[in-house]
Order: C-alpha cells, then structure tokens, then sequence
C-alpha cells in the first residue's frame, strides 16, 4: 500500500483472529494491530485529530507550543505530529514511567517535566494544568476532554471495526482517556444496537492510589457511563499473563495493557460459551511490546515479572 | 456470609491500617453499613445522597459496581469488594 507522508498512513490497521485462545469456532476473538501505526500505537489516531482540529480552529499555527500531560504513548504520537508540522512540544509525565518512553520522547524532540511518581497520572494532569494557566499562549490539547480524541476512533477506528467484522458482537478496550471507548462505542451501537461494549481499566499498585483526599479523584471529562455494558478493574498480575499467552500462543508481542483488555475479552468470551451464545469479539492490542521491555515484564517467572512491575505505570 | 473487602490508602485511617477488612451484606449498600457499624465514618466516605460518590470506584469481582447494580448489587458469600478512588492511572 503506498501513501504521500507518514501521516496519510494512519489508521487501516488489521484486524486478526486469534484462533488458539478463542474457545469454540462459534466465540472468536479478533485483535486490531493498533500498534500498526505511524508511531506504533492507537494514540496517533487521537494526537492526529487533535492537532488537526486545533489548526482549523486557529488554535495552532507553526512555532506554537503543545502542552500535554502524559506519560507515554499520547506524548509520542503528539511530539512526532509536532515535529513535522513545527510546533514544539512539551509533556508533563510521572517520573515513574518507563526508560524508553523517555528516550522516545526526547528523540521527537520533546520536552520533559516530571511530576511526582506518587498520584500517577493524576498529578501531571494537574501540573500540566498549572503550566497552562502560567503560559496562556500554549496549546493544551488536553487528551482527556478533547472532543477530537473520540471523534478520531468514531471517525476512524469504529468504521475500520464494522467492515471488517460485521458480525461484531462485543468490542473490548483500555480504559485511559476514554477516547477509544467512547468513539467507537458510539459508534458501533449507532450501527449495531446490542452490541456489547466492555472497558478493561488497569489497577495498579497503591502509590498510583495515594491522593490526598479524595476531591482530588479525577474521571476524564469524555467519559460518559452510558456508552459502556461494563467495565472491569484488572489487575498488572492477570495483564502481565494475558500478555505472555497471547505471545506464546498468538506470536502476539504486545504491550501490558494489552494484556489487560485480553483478560476482559477472555471473561466476556467465557460467558458467551456459557450461555450457549455465539460471539464474535473484537478487542484493541494498543501498542506493542517494546517499550516495556525495560520493565522486566517479560523475563523471568511471571512472579518476578510483576514485583517489578509494582508501583510502575504499566498501561 | 464474608466478603472480603479492600480498602485503599485513603480510607485505611477508618480500618487501623487494615488493607483489608471483612463485611457481609446481601448487597453493596447493606455491606457498607455493615462496615461502617464497625469502621464509623467509611459509609459516609463512599456514598452521597444515596448514591456511590463520584471520584469512589467499587469492583465487584473486579467489575464496576454501576453497571451491575450500584449500591443494590447483590452479594453472594465468597465475593470480593476492592474500593478504589478514580485517577487518571497510568500512561495515556
């Protein structure tokens, strides 16, 4: 397939079955290789469109700054937009957060604050918010309220979804900004009314937990419940597993929160076999493997695996 | 009837430190006032107006107590209960 620039290759990404971790021939499962994209994974989708609506609306124009807070995949995929367009680009990310997610950012030529590790992704929301007011001429996309962040995977990524899987019956994801979930869900039900709509949120160790009180909780201002069937709470030790099965028995090498929305689609897949029901369920492999490799999450037992991931932002 | 309930850092000044207590209840509201029989204050922490508190997450066996019920939701012995604060989490 050809295409003018990096960027006009965004998105048709494949859709594949996993024929040895679906339970029957009537309940499959289907992963969408979003780590296919330009800088390997979903959020290019969402860092394109926001960029791209910010410049019609007049938000942005070459020599801007971009402020995000992020600690990886969102800040990778703006920091590459950035550089082509010629806008710099600065990320507030947790200073826990893995060595190659630094060194990527750095090589687009990102700029780096850290926030404090305690409070997570929490904390450089509200950093980020504070560096905003203090520079009123930067830009803060702000991937958790943009509009042009779900509008991406309603535009984009569900449409991909239903051509190629008309069939569909469940769609799984990460729960981070709610991007992804929100935009496809929205809409796949406009096309396919009973179809079931899962989010898989990552639970991590307590230190991501430790807010002062609890006014300082934080639900991304795109989330809205009534896109969603459910949502499950997984756990780093069922991701870290569900990670190495799909490398072991796919030849799927995907990141950890991959492994997370595996564990979700497995369960829903369960329960379809259980009642008898037929199902064909799609979930999201949002990046590849490589830039965990630093974490240890691939080596040793899977014991080892997660000690070292405690405390780390692992999705 | 046990449940196991897991409480996170913020609200451990109500449990003596206790990360995880244990409560019974046929469902989530009768399970919160249990707790709180023996943990005064915790109820008033999750709920507000009758309703979970919004920066309050209750998993159900991992799964989002509002979609199964919310504070109805029905308990059977054996389940667990993990109370999170919602944050932004990791790497978006």
């Amino acid at each position: 397939m050809r295409y003018d620039s990096l960027l006009d290759s965004l998105g048709g990404t494949p859709l594949v079955g996993l024929p040895r971790l679906s339970p029957s021939p009537g309940v499959r499962l289907w992963a969408k290789l979003e780590d296919r994209n330009p800088t390997g994974s979903i959020k290019d989708r969402a860092a394109f469109f926001m960029i791209e609506q910010a410049e019609k609306d007049g938000l942005l124009s070459p020599g801007c700054t971009i402020l995000e807070p992020t600690s990886g995949n969102t800040g990778i995929s703006l920091a590459m937009v950035a550089k082509l367009r010629g806008y710099r680009m600065v990320c507030v990310m947790p200073e826990n957060t893995s060595a190659e997610r630094k060194q990527l950012l750095a090589m687009w030529g990102a700029e780096v604050h850290f926030s404090d590790a305690a409070g997570g992704s929490n904390e450089a929301v509200r950093v980020a918010k504070e560096m905003a007011a203090a520079n009123p001429d930067w830009v803060m996309l702000y991937q958790y309220g943009n509009p042009a962040n779900a509008r991406a995977h309603y535009e984009t990524t569900g449409p991909e979804l239903l051509a190629d899987l008309p069939e569909i019956t469940h769609f799984v994801a990460g729960l981070g900004t709610t991007g992804t979930l929100m935009g496809v869900g929205r809409y796949l039900r406009e096309h396919k009314p009973d179809v079931r709509i899962v989010a898989a949120e990552p639970r991590y160790g307590e230190l991501v937990y430790g807010l002062r009180n609890i006014d300082e909780g934080f639900v991304p201002e795109l989330y809205d419940e009534s896109v969603l069937t459910t949502r499950f709470s997984v756990p780093s030790d069922a991701a870290l597993k569900r990670t190495r099965e799909l490398l072991v028995q796919e030849g799927i090498f995907a990141g950890i929160s991959t492994g997370g929305a595996l564990h979700a689609a497995l369960g829903m897949a369960r329960k379809a076999e259980r009642e008898g029901q037929t199902a064909d369920i799609a979930f999201v492999i949002a990046d590849a493997g490589w830039k965990y490799l630093s974490t240890g999450a691939y080596e040793g037992t899977l014991e080892e695996a997660e000690e070292r991931l405690e405390d780390q932002l692992w999705a | 009837m046990a449940i196991e309930v897991r409480i996170p850092t913020i609200l451990r000044n109500l449990t003596d430190d206790a990360k995880v207590v244990e409560g019974s209840g046929a469902t989530i509201g009768e399970l919160f006032s249990d707790l709180d029989s023996r943990h005064p204050g915790i109820a008033e922490r999750l709920v507000e107006n009758g309703k979970l508190r919004r920066f309050i997450n209750v998993y159900l066996n991992d799964e989002d107590v509002r979609f199964v019920g919310g504070l109805e939701a029905k308990l059977s012995d054996g389940d667990n209960v993990t109370i999170l604060p919602a944050v932004a989490g990791g790497s978006r």
